[in-house]
């Protein structure tokens, strides 16, 4: 951003979903003295049989909440770049055995990328949301830094946002803990502040995730083996297990519980092993792609720090080695049940790096080919 | 932030000053009942019916003609719905055009499913349909056809007086929406010859839910809402006293000023086109000069432009127009009567606003709006 205007004069878009997060940011936003737009992104049609669409709703608690608040708000459709940029690849990730990160996805393609397009040509000179980072200023840029409440840190699902990006970005709620947020709301007298947080993948939101899955990709139901080769029953479609998930496998009997280690896609196998801590579970380097770097910082070469490879796993110590947009990230010590298709995501104490995508998995040296 | 000035006064109107006062003074001084015998009943009931007297005459009908509805929607489903249910013995074929208001397409698409014939007309790129296509489309089970008078969208207006003399000796009952036209256009059911007409008040200055449906005299029709005997049993509800009376009210007054407002108009538009040349703007007016169309709508569409955008920064800007219709989570929706006229992949449905006229404007505003207008386009395009 160039000079800093004072707040009355500096334009922000806030994207809005319905929810209490997005409601208190834009509230905290206009105490602030901005001038606040509100705007409700509608990127997927769910409208049933009978007409009910949960767009509807969401959208009805954002106008009542901006009319609370005082500001205008208008709604946007990006269906259409969503489906091309987000659920296409959510697909085509499944139809290779992987384990894709939508959220990820529609922060890079849709809420920071066509949506901010959308609020500058409204002359907006900055985008907020209600995620839980904190933007910083830097002697040579900005730095995003995870938010304060640890349970709720999203940077994790921010990590492909580029610099140029951050310097366009609000997130007031980076440093404040989810219970204040639910105060400020109720003591404003929102009207979303009781509202439930969403779970799940925003598409499919309450759904059952398989019956949803199952509407756009055909299940093919196969054997689950051991490394072995020992038979150990059926699954219903390898698109529906992950790596190092329990859930869902059918197998009982003695001992310890059994686990997915990986897929066998050629001969549509899922493969199974018993115990949590299985040495096929476990592996200590990883290659990334889609590598994204947003610190203001140089970064060498070569560089430790800590990373995350799912969302809200404790932190890793590992040792990167950058490549233009590859990486090769490996564990100090191994760690379990590294998926490809998730994102990898690298911190220097509390500032997110950047990150990427998970694509090959190595113990020791050796690819692991049984995982994607 | 500026002022902001409304240029959507076909998507409703604000109340004259002389008409809010009429309604307010009938609200408080006349509650009673028009149906009630004693003596607050009876002045309740004098205001209604000289109320009526005035509606009919501002479309030279007679009082018994006038169904008093609560707006145009309802008088269209009452048309469509009542006219169908007396005549179905005759036939099950119904026609309309694809540039009608949702309350008339919404009742045809429902007889559909009950099994009628609906024939939609497609119009030209003007938004015209024609007698000869209703005359090609007419056969001898057709029961009704409803043609709107003016599109409320791009403001085409239909050749009514043309199909009224086609369909004169034939059974099918002619309906036409005049909702959009009430305000700025002269309407004679003798000349257009109509069975049927709807009206709106709040089009035309007057208040909301308060309309009527102009039902001639011999037509049959079958009452959609059961209950008291109001209206001569063609809708039952306590009338709405107060509204009529202000709708009444705002009917002469838009009526004294119909050719006024006519050349106002014209100048307006005149004005913003020479304007959005002057600042080089690309621009092209949805329907030709040359087409007869409803003096107070300006549907123009600008290349590059995207809809959505456009009115978020119209609105930000202090100009209030519209395009198509929103879906109920707020997001835009390509206008049916746009694509019915170019295609569904016609850019024109991405990037045309309608602007409006009516009370309140004057030439500096309607030019302050055609600048903010011009300075939207000039950022957006690229």
């Amino acid at each position: 951003m160039t000079t800093k205007k004072a707040p009355a004069d500096t334009r922000v878009v806030i994207g809005m979903s319905g929810g209490v997060d997005s409601s208190v940011a834009a509230l905290l936003l206009k105490q602030q003295g901005y001038e606040v737009i509100g705007i409700f992104m509608k990127n997927w049609d769910d409208t049933d049989d009978s007409g009910h669409c949960t767009a509807t709703e969401d959208f009805e608690d954002v106008r009542s909440v901006c009319d609370q608040i005082g500001i205008p708000y208008y709604s946007v459709n990006f269906e259409k770049q969503y489906w091309d940029k987000v659920f296409t690849y959510f697909l085509d990730e499944y139809k290779k055995g992987r384990t894709p990160n939508p959220d990820v996805m529609c922060n890079k393609e849709i809420k920071f990328k066509a949506f901010l397009e959308h609020a500058k040509s409204l002359g907006a000179d900055y985008l907020a949301t209600g995620h839980y980072a904190q933007v910083v200023e830097r002697d040579n840029g900005v730095a995003m830094l995870r938010g304060v409440d640890n349970n709720k840190d999203q940077t994790y699902f921010l990590n492909q946002l580029t610099q140029e990006q951050l310097q366009q970005v609000m997130f007031p709620l980076g440093h404040m803990e989810k219970s204040e947020v639910r105060k400020i709301a109720e003591e404003a007298g929102l009207s979303t502040a009781k509202k439930k947080d969403s779970t799940g993948i925003c598409f499919i939101g309450e759904r059952n995730f398989k019956e949803f899955l199952g509407e756009y990709l055909p299940a093919r139901p196969g054997e689950m083996q051991t490394m072995g080769g020992v038979k150990m029953g059926k699954h219903d479609g390898l698109m529906y297990h992950t790596i190092g998930q329990r859930h869902g496998l059918g197998i009982g009997g003695a001992g310890e519980p059994w686990f997915a280690v990986g897929k066998d896609l050629k001969r549509n196998v899922l493969l199974v092993e018993q115990g949590f801590y299985h040495d096929a579970l476990f592996s200590t380097s990883l290659h990334a792609t889609d590598m994204s770097i947003c610190s203001p910082k140089e970064l060498p070469e070569t560089f430790a720090c800590t990373a995350k490879f799912r969302y809200r796993q404790p932190d890793t110590k590992v040792t990167v080695q950058l490549n233009g947009d590859k990486a090769i990230v490996t564990f100090d010590e191994p760690v379990r049940a590294i998926t490809p298709g998730q994102a990898v995501v690298l911190y220097d104490g509390d500032e997110c790096l950047g990150g990427g995508t998970i694509n090959e998995v190595f113990k020791d040296g050796k690819k692991l080919t049984y995982v994607g | 932030m500026k002022p902001a000035i409304y240029l959507d006064h076909a998507a409703t109107t604000p109340m004259h000053p002389a008409v809010l006062e009429t309604f307010t003074a009938v609200l408080q001084d006349t509650f009673g009942n028009p149906s009630s015998t004693h003596q607050f009943g009876r002045p309740a009931k004098k205001m209604l019916e000289d109320a009526r007297k005035v509606l009919a005459s501002s479309i030279n009908a007679s009082p018994n003609e006038i169904i008093l509805t609560s707006g145009g929607t309802e008088a269209d489903n009452l048309a469509i719905f009542g006219a169908i249910q007396s005549t179905k013995n005759n036939g099950r074929h119904i026609i309309t055009t694809k540039t009608e208001h949702h309350a008339v397409l919404n009742p045809c698409k429902q007889l559909e499913s009950q099994g009628y014939k609906v024939t939609y007309l497609a119009p030209d790129q003007n938004g015209v349909v024609t007698a000869q296509q209703v005359q090609q489309a007419l056969t001898d089970e057709t029961i009704l056809v409803s043609v709107m008078y003016g599109n409320n969208e791009v403001g085409t207006i239909q050749p009514i007086a043309e199909i009224g003399q086609l369909l004169k000796d034939h059974q099918a009952v002619f309906h036409t929406d005049a909702v959009q036209a009430y305000s700025t256009c002269t309407l004679d059911v003798e000349e257009l010859q109509v069975d049927y007409l709807s009206v709106s008040a709040h089009k035309v200055n007057g208040p909301k839910g308060i309309g009527f449906l102009y039902q001639r005299n011999g037509q049959q029709l079958t009452s959609q809402l059961l209950g008291g005997g109001q209206e001569k049993k063609r809708r039952a509800g306590t009338e709405n006293v107060p509204a009529t009376v202000a709708f009444a009210k705002a009917v002469s007054i838009a009526q004294q000023s119909a050719e006024e407002k006519t050349a106002l108009y014209a100048s307006y538009k005149e004005r913003m086109a020479e304007i959005f040349e002057q600042q080089q703007l690309d621009f092209n007016p949805t329907v030709a000069e040359s087409v007869p169309s409803l003096s107070h709508i300006y549907h123009v569409s600008f290349p590059g432009m995207d809809v959505e955008t456009f009115l978020m920064s119209l609105d930000l800007e202090g100009v209030a127009v519209s395009s198509g219709s929103a879906c109920s989570a707020g997001s835009f929706e390509p206008s049916h009567v746009v694509t019915a006229m170019f295609g569904d992949e016609s850019e024109k449905a991405r990037n045309s606003i309608r602007i409006s006229f009516g009370l309140g404007l004057d030439l500096s505003i309607v030019e302050e709006a055609a600048q903010r207008i011009a300075s939207v386009v000039t950022r957006l395009v690229k």
